[in-house]
């Protein structure tokens, strides 16, 4: 099994026209993924390399079943692209666009939240969702993925995300499902969702978590982590060195007390029963380890 | 976009926040143009877009002509927390009976706007904050929402504003909400909201934040922005439209994805050395690229050896090795470049870079290595 995705996927690629939604989705077809659809208002009745091209979400959906939306719509008009997929009842959107106006975005999420319950977003602003061997949705590169499990992988950061993957494949360790939540202001889906399904997924025997400075999100998680999880979970946060990032005002201080930092993070899922490495290379040799120690 | 305080004032007033009149200076004469224009007494405000420009005398009360000319001469070309003033803020003088702290801000965890308020505004709020968080009144307001004026209403209430003041600071609440949303602000602060002594309020300071992503629907942002403090390497990056920050140390980094970026940060920390910088080339690094940052890295004089550290995706490793021996032949290079190139085609990039190897490129397969060669090469001296 996997999370999120796998061979029974329908996905619609809203924005296929584009170069990017063309590039990547085509991508993802030779991968295997099952892409039924394209969406580009204006564009209904052509088709991109077979696959035909919709003006609108509902269209596609009535069309062809896609139960799945993959946006590569560019950053004015990614935003509505959400709420659109939502409004015709997309059970998953991966947003990749990245560069969205936080207000547009915080604007989709809740739009999304009020009105579309059915729906879960992934993004904006991430690698997007991969099952190794059945489904590919985003722009990770598919070749650097192993099929078969039993690792679960979820990241923050786009490239870390890749090189977590290798460093697995590399070792002989295959992933059941690796989840780009991406680094945007207000993700559709986050650590905790995904740790969720990691936990229930039989298939998932452990999982990587890579994390960023700033938010409390990683905290959150080890408390997650420490509360509901048996699984083990290795971890690596990105930042420890890094410049302090822009100051917001007298607010950013007030908000965070000075929270954010990697350390505390590193803490608090060491403290959770995590196992924490300070080079994100060393993810897969770790990782061997501890599958070792499962038996 | 941070926007100087004049800039921000302007973002407010145009939704109906009283501001005090003022106007800008680069110079003295303008200074006192100024002064004769609103009437005495003005203050002086340095434009630096940095916090705790009072205590470090970049803001001075003139009551004539002559007093603003010292004053403006004395504020222009101060250097404060290394930002040189290069304009100032020229405003009526106005005393304030009663300071009120006001903010509204993204609430990343609650995933909701958070409105901050508090009866004790002021330069010490972050102090306040600590020591008495209740002073602080949290409020927070849905996305798909206005504030309204009910609940605008309450929340002066709730941060214990009363009398005469709780009605315009409820009423300025809606209109600070609405320039928050309406102008695509991450941040709008307002340190202090003053009631002065005529029972107008007023927002004395102004700290706003513009995003960036949402400047397209925006084009009068342009005019706002405040290029002549930036550092200079910073700037160079900016035109080049690769992502920069400037640090002290004297290994220069060039990677691809911000997380990638910082681990290379921490890893050259690790080993003990220290980075000078911090460059995001993001994705599908092209030759250009790759030459760019070469450039802008090259140009630092701190920098004694460049670590590259690449991990090829939708890039290919040999295209990333061609842009790196391109670069070399057209960017005169003070310092040892050590690459590190892993991921996709990472074997073909890495005999790319072997045919070429001299003590000036070096290639190393694993992260940790590159680092402690590049540590070990900035640690060996002036290179040229």
């Amino acid at each position: 099994m996997s999370i999120l995705v796998d061979g029974s996927t329908r996905v619609l690629v809203q924005g296929l026209t584009g170069s990017q939604g063309r590039f990547h989705g085509l991508r993802n077809r030779d991968y295997g993924t099952s892409i039924v659809a394209g969406v580009t208002p204006g564009k209904g009745g052509t088709d991109v390399d077979g696959i035909p091209v919709f003006d609108t979400v509902a269209e596609a959906v009535a069309a062809t079943g896609a139960d799945a939306s993959l946006v590569f719509v560019p950053a004015r008009a990614a935003a509505a692209a959400v709420i659109e997929a939502g409004d015709a009842g997309i059970a998953l959107v991966v947003c990749i666009t990245e560069g969205i106006p936080l207000h547009d975005e915080a604007r989709a999420f809740h739009h999304l939240a009020r009105n579309c319950p059915g729906t879960r977003l992934l993004g904006p602003n991430c690698p997007g969702v991969i099952s190794p061997g059945r489904a590919n949705l985003g722009i990770t590169p598919g070749g650097i993925a192993l099929a078969g499990g039993p690792v679960g992988v979820v990241s923050r950061s786009g490239t870390l995300t890749y090189q977590a993957l290798h460093e697995l494949t590399r070792n002989g360790i295959g992933q059941t499902t690796c989840v780009g939540i991406g680094g945007d202001p207000v993700p559709g889906t986050g650590f905790i969702d995904c740790l969720r399904l990691f936990q229930a997924d039989p298939e998932t025997r452990a999982v990587i978590m890579i994390g960023e400075i700033g938010g409390a999100d990683e905290e959150a998680a080890a408390g997650f982590i420490a509360g509901e999880m048996d699984k083990p979970v290795v971890a690596y946060v990105a930042g420890v060195t890094a410049p302090p990032g822009r100051r917001m005002g007298h607010a950013g201080a007030i908000v965070s007390g000075g929270k954010g930092g990697a350390a505390a993070k590193i803490e608090a899922l060491q403290a959770a029963g995590a196992t924490v490495v300070l080079d994100p290379t060393e993810l897969g040799s770790r990782m061997k380890e501890v599958l070792q120690g499962l038996g | 976009m941070d926007l100087l305080e004049h800039a921000g004032k302007r973002v407010l007033a145009a939704h109906g926040v009283p501001v005090p009149v003022g106007h800008v200076a680069f110079d003295v004469d303008q200074a006192v143009a100024a002064g004769d224009a609103i009437g005495y007494p003005v203050v002086v405000k340095a434009q630096v877009p940095v916090g705790g420009r009072g205590k470090a005398g970049g803001i001075k009360v003139a009551n004539d002509a002559a007093e603003l000319a010292v004053a403006a001469g004395e504020v222009l070309g101060m250097s404060i927390k290394g930002h040189f003033v290069h304009r100032i803020w020229v405003e009526e003088a106005l005393t304030a009976a009663r300071e009120i702290y006001f903010s509204f801000t993204f609430d990343r965890a609650a995933k909701l706007h958070l409105g901050m308020l508090s009866g004790r505004g002021g330069i010490d709020i972050e102090q306040v904050a600590a020591e008495f968080p209740e002073a602080i009144h949290r409020f927070h307001v849905n996305p798909l929402e206005r504030l309204s004026e009910a609940e605008a209403t309450a929340a002066v209430e709730a941060a214990g504003i009363t009398g005469d003041a709780a009605e315009p600071v409820a009423g300025m609440l809606v209109k600070l909400y609405d320039a928050y949303t309406a102008e695509d602000a991450e941040l709008v602060e307002v340190n202090p909201l003053a009631v002065v002594a005529d029972g107008r309020v007023l927002a004395m300071d102004a700290k706003v934040i513009l995003d960036d992503n949402a400047a397209w629907r925006h084009p009068g942002w342009e005019e706002w922005r405040y290029v002549e403090g930036l550092d200079p390497r910073e700037r160079s990056a900016r035109e080049k439209g690769l992502t920069y920050v400037g640090l002290d140390g004297s290994v220069g980094i060039i990677g691809n994805g911000a997380g990638l970026v910082m681990a290379t940060l921490d890893v050259v920390a690790q080993v003990g050395g220290r980075a000078a910088n911090f460059l995001d080339v993001g994705g599908g690094a092209a030759a250009d690229v790759i030459t760019a940052a070469l450039e802008v890295v090259n140009a630092d004089p701190a920098v004694r050896a460049i670590f590259v550290n690449i991990f090829g995706g939708i890039t290919r490793g040999e295209e990333v090795a061609n842009g790196i021996v391109e670069a070399l032949g057209r960017v005169e290079l003070h310092s040892p470049i050590v690459v590190r190139l892993d991921g996709t085609n990472a074997e073909e990039g890495r005999a790319i870079l072997a045919s070429h190897e001299s003590d000036r490129l070096v290639s190393r397969p694993t992260m940790l290595e590159a680092a402690r060669t590049a540590v070990t090469l900035a640690a060996s001296g002036p290179s040229s």
